[in-house]
């Protein structure tokens, strides 16, 4: 059982988690090209390395965000949404 | 001895020369060099030096021959996707597996049983009707079957009589089927390397030097080459692969898992799986019962597996066959596969003048090894995309023409 720790519930099974994916920047809509909107609903990040993801503890309907190794799957922090992120 | 022992064992055709010869030196330039030596970049070998002439091809393999997806993939073949554009690729892909053995002068042991999809729920009934009026339109062998037809088809199926999971009908598709996955990269490895094509195993692209619009050479852990052509058919390492030559794919890469049992006698005809329970059976010839296919629920680069998959794997083949309980593991394991946003390929140019793609072919792309390799030979011998391979251009996501085939593949591969 791989543990994810919420920052409002504590650790908890990550089965009782949905990963939403890599946060991405909002385009702003009125200045935005389709090239632009097209990666932006297209490409998530997905280079080795650390991520900063949406997560939902699904219970508690809870979105916060993690930061994640894509590669060893470890889960280095999470936090909630209003703190400050030093990634992406 | 016998004489005609003897007379044979001092003639020229003795001793027999191995299929695949071992790795030779680099040499400092091939017109066509194939990145990826699994299923995909073996077929395009093999049809560029069959169909076009064109042998100074060298296949760059990091590890050793066919040990990425084309390895780790449950071999469902089938054409029974929804968007018209699919179907016409991946029914080639089938009518290519029909004659693969004789191609390749190598038994692939393809076998066309049938594969039946299952709905417990009205609404995947909706979704069967609109891919088997398409796949009838298409011209491939695709309808819905009914409860009764059903257990015509597959008689030891748990139909689950008033339960919640009850099988409402199918989709009975008798051009599925399944081949031998190892026979299929060796069989197109053998072909190619009498023709000249030259495996190097053990040898990783690690750069590109780009000029301009051009990729000049390939930079690999054996030294630099030269290149006319390039393609890329890296498997779960596309995006990283693509990302080199400065081109960012829209993949993200997520593990697949599957498993088999113990070998069984004979009892399961047909490819089976179920929409609702995202697992799928097959029996293989020598009896294992191989059940896929799990992804995890977030991007990850690991080939590891989780208890949890299993659970949930196993779970569903016994819900479907409930004599399944006492059957024991053999194997376990999983591949990392490069899923694009609409479920289809990208196949075709890129926007390096002389990069191709063939990727994107997360956990759906054995079926396409022939196919894709014929038609990706086609491309970089005539230096043009055929009509077959248009619709899946990268530029699709630009210009919002998705093909979208999330709901033909979630639970069936
Ligand atoms: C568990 C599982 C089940 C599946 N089930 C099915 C199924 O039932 N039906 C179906 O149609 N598809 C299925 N698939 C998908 C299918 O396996 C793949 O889409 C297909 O095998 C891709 O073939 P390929 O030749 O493109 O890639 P691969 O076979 O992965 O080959 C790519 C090769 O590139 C090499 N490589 C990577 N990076 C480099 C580098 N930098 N330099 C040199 N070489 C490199 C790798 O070592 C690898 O050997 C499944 C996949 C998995 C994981």
């Amino acid at each position: 059982m791989k543990l994810l720790t919420c920052p409002m519930n504590g650790p908890r099974n990550i089965d009782e988690f949905q990963s939403f994916g890599p946060v991405r920047a909002r385009p702003d809509p009125n200045a935005t090209a389709d090239r632009e909107w097209s990666r932006h609903l297209f490409r998530a990040e997905n280079r080795r390395g650390v991520v900063v993801e949406w997560w939902r503890h699904v219970p508690s309907n809870y979105f916060f965000l993690a930061e994640r190794d894509l590669v060893s799957n470890e889960i280095i922090r999470t936090f909630d949404a209003s703190e400050p992120r030093d990634r992406a | 001895m016998p004489l005609r022992l003897l007379k044979y064992g001092l003639s020229r055709d003795y001793p027999v020369s191995g299929d695949i010869p071992a790795t030779p030196e680099l040499k400092p330039a091939y017109d066509v060099v194939i990145i990826g030596g699994g299923g995909h970049g073996l077929s395009c070998a093999h049809h560029l030096a069959k169909y076009h002439g064109i042998r100074s091809v060298a296949v760059l393999e990091k590890g050793y021959l066919a040990g990425g997806n084309t390895a780790r993939n449950t071999t469902t073949i089938r054409s029974n996707y929804i968007t018209p554009e699919g179907i016409a690729f991946y029914k080639e892909g089938v009518e290519l597996f029909e004659r693969l053995s004789q191609e390749l002068d190598f038994n692939v042991m393809f076998s066309q049983r049938g594969q039946l999809t299952l709905a417990h729920t009205e609404a995947t009934m909706r979704s069967f009707h609109m891919r088997a009026e398409m796949g009838k339109h298409m011209g491939t062998r695709t309808e819905v079957v009914d409860q009764k037809g059903v257990e015509e088809l597959c008689p030891l199926l748990n139909m689950d009589y008033g339960g919640a999971l009850e099988i409402l009908g199918g989709l009975w598709h008798a051009d599925g089927g399944t081949a031998r996955h190892d026979a299929v990269a060796w069989g197109y490895a053998a072909q190619a390397s009498r023709r000249g094509v030259e495996i190097h195993q053990r040898t990783e692209v690690q750069g590109f030097e780009v000029v301009g619009d051009r990729i000049r050479a390939v930079k690999t852990n054996r030294g630099r080459i030269a290149c006319g052509q390039v393609l890329i058919a890296t498997g779960g390492m596309n995006y990283d692969v693509a990302l080199m030559a400065g081109v960012e794919l829209p993949i993200r890469c997520y593990p697949l898992q599957a498993m088999v049992t113990q070998p069984l006698k004979p009892w399961l005809h047909t490819l089976v799986s179920s929409v609702s329970l995202h697992t799928y059976l097959v029996q293989s010839s020598r009896g294992e019962v191989v059940i896929g296919g799990g992804s995890d629920p977030y991007q990850l680069y690991s080939t590891r597996s989780t208890l949890d998959m299993k659970e949930h794997l196993a779970e569903g083949a016994v819900h479907l066959f409930p004599f399944l309980q006492g059957v024991r593991l053999l194997r376990q394991w999983a591949g990392i596969t490069d899923m694009t946003p609409d479920y289809s390929p990208i196949m075709g140019a890129s926007p390096l003048a002389n990069l191709w793609l063939d990727c994107g072919w997360g956990t759906w792309g054995f079926k396409a090894t022939p196919v894709a390799g014929k038609r990706m030979a086609q491309t970089i011998a005539d230096g043009r995309v055929p009509d077959i391979l248009k619709p899946f251009a990268l530029e699709r996501f630009e210009t919002f023409r998705l093909l979208n085939e999330m709901g033909a593949t979630a639970a069936s591969h």
